[in-house]
């Protein structure tokens, strides 16, 4: 089997977010970059997949100079070989434009199964795998938490307000990885010095055959205008005396200032 | 923007969720800024008296896709007639919920119309006739402002944060029913729906939110804070701490990656306020903390705080909660 895992490097989440120059990204200077935390459950569910049914992992990341080594780290945890495509010339605020690049690279692959991460922490738009999936044209479950293949036959759960959807579907297909999916491995250190020696292609958007007017700038299909941090929130008032004395202080406050109760 | 506003009005068994009418209730707004007229999707079974309803909540055309194959949700099949239906009434703005099927659909259907997409949209205007959005990045500790080069815009707006208007039953809209519906050979279909126990309220959709972290010190202590959420009539959260041990599933946890809230009361009990919590639960409106440790960094954001034992304070505050519903 033909399995595919799309990794994002992603700001550690304990980033303390600067707002660049141009009012419009974020300040990327002292910035740590982390596999995006749900992609780990895609590439450890693609790794329990090919441990299962046979076949390879192929671990693809879309990014600048922060993206090898999440690549690296997913040979290192299994996969057989990694894409590497710069984002040199592409407009990846878009994620329309991500997802035109990716599929066009899984194309070339041809996967039976392609893994995400429910959404790529940041970016927040939780928007990458359904274009993908729409771009090839198969498919998709989001939101899973666990998976069943048998032959071409594949059974999730996916998490839904309250409870869990049942989704019936056939391969190939794009899965979005849930938190609680599986348990992660990590590397031991042989594999992250074999992970050395593992193929990694290094492919820019012309090698993909696509040109600016396709995924540049002019090509972006929406401008963020600018990046603001939020107003910081004013530390309120502490409730003194014993806890019924808190208790009720804080009863009162609600219903009569904040009138939320 | 002459072409109005199209709305894909989310219901599940036969009632639209409270995030769909937040959704054709702002729909109805941007439909009045821009002078166009609002429509509104319904795709499942038996949902033909939803029609009427969405006139209720401002929809001047209601477009129902009624098929016994849609009672449950599938991509391609709601992809196909939502599509469908933007394609025929060319909206300027297309608007779905942040929701789990929100979420799932509207990013397809985007990539199908090639147009630029926003999601979980928490502030909507109108300049100069241009629809641009405000969206949280980085789990809110940015707001990105958003603006599309290609009509229709698609957006999913964030549940609890656009208010729901309240209903005009002398409203009536021209309702349509959608022909030609293709809904044989789904490539994907949901074939059940696992329902979680008690009919529990969704954090995302709750209006009060009670949340444990660490200082519960084990499972066992988390009916507390259930405990103090059902006596609120909210839903119960949890930190990544809590979730990471073991003690409550990960549909509990808020924070960075968990589930970004915006409830009008959020108590946390027994949280520090990692960045990564307070970046998931910042947009509520009040924030009450309780924590024994005065130095503690949720102290910093929260509008009361209470320094105590939670394991005194939260069994006092559940009683003193329920003593004032049943007055109420």
């Amino acid at each position: 089997m033909k399995i595919a895992v799309c990794l994002k490097a992603v700001p550690e989440t304990d980033t303390r977010i600067r707002i660049a120059a141009d009012g419009r990204s974020i300040d990327p200077t002292d910035v740590k970059f982390i596999m995006s935390p749900y992609d780990e459950f895609a590439l450890e569910a693609a790794l329990l997949t090919k441990e299962a049914k046979g076949g390879e992992v192929v671990v693809f990341g879309l990014g600048g100079d922060e993206v090898p080594t999440v690549l690296r780290d997913g040979l290192a945890r299994g996969a057989e070989r990694a894409v590497h495509i710069s984002s040199a010339g592409i407009a990846t605020h878009d994620p329309m434009i991500v997802g035109t690049v990716l599929a066009a690279a899984l194309k070339e692959y041809g996967p039976d199964i392609t893994f995400f991460g429910k959404h790529g922490v940041g970016g927040d738009n939780q928007a990458v795998p359904s274009m993908v999936a729409e771009h090839l044209g198969v498919p998709q479950a989001t939101v899973v938490t666990k998976i069943e293949v048998n032959d071409r036959a594949v059974r999730c759960e996916r998490e839904i307000e309250g409870g869990l959807e049942v989704v019936s579907t056939t391969l190939p297909c794009v899965i979005a990885a849930q938190k609680g999916m599986n348990e992660p491995r990590y590397p031991k250190l042989p594999a992250i010095m074999q992970a050395k020696k593992k193929p990694f292609a290094t492919k820019t958007a012309a090698d993909l055959g696509l040109s600016a007017a396709q995924v540049g700038d002019a090509a972006a299909t929406m401008t963020i205008t600018e990046l603001r941090l939020p107003p910081a929130r004013q530390a309120g008032r502490r409730i003194e005396g014993d806890v019924n004395e808190q208790v009720n202080g804080l009863l009162s406050a609600l219903q009569n200032e904040a009138k939320v109760l | 923007m002459s072409n109005g506003v199209l709305v894909f009005a989310e219901q599940r068994d036969g009632h639209f969720k409270k995030a769909g009418l937040e959704a054709l209730s702002e729909g109805r707004r941007l439909a009045d800024k821009t002078g166009g007229s609002l429509h509104a999707v319904v795709i499942g079974s038996n949902v033909q008296g939803l029609a009427a309803e969405a006139g209720h909540y401002g929809a001047d055309v209601v477009h129902v896709a009624d098929n016994a194959a849609l009672a449950k949700y599938s991509t391609d099949g709601y992809a196909k007639i939502l599509t469908d239906v933007v394609r025929d009434v060319q909206p300027a703005v297309v608007v779905a919920s942040a929701t789990a099927m929100g979420k799932d659909l509207a990013p397809r259907v985007a990539a199908r119309l090639g147009v630029g997409f926003a999601s979980d949209v928490t502030e909507t205007s109108v300049d100069g006739g241009a629809f641009t959005v405000v969206r949280p990045m980085y789990a809110g500790k940015a707001f990105a402002k958003v603006a599309f080069n290609r009509a229709p815009a698609v957006a999913t707006l964030r549940p609890n944060v656009f208010a729901a208007a309240a209903p005009d039953a002398g409203r009536t809209a021209e309702v349509k029913a959608v022909g030609g519906v293709v809904v044989d050979g789904l490539a994907a279909k949901v074939t059940d729906i696992l329902a979680a126990a008690g009919g529990k309220i969704e954090l995302t959709e709750a209006d009060i939110i009670v949340s444990g972290g660490r200082g519960i010190k084990g499972p066992e202590n988390y009916p507390l804070i259930q405990g103090l959420a059902d006596a609120l009539g909210g839903a119960a959260g949890a930190s990544r701490a809590v979730v990471d041990a073991g003690w409550v599933d990960h549909s509990y946890q808020v924070g960075q990656t968990g589930k970004t809230v915006s409830p009008s009361l959020y108590i946390a009990c027994g949280i520090s306020g990692a960045i990564q919590h307070l970046a998931g639960m910042s947009s509520s409106k009040f924030i009450v903390a309780i924590n024994k440790d005065p130095d503690a960094p949720i102290f910093k954001v929260a509008d009361y705080g209470i320094i105590g034992d939670l394991f005194e304070v939260v069994p006092r505050l559940t009683e003193q909660a329920k003593a004032l519903k049943a007055k109420a």
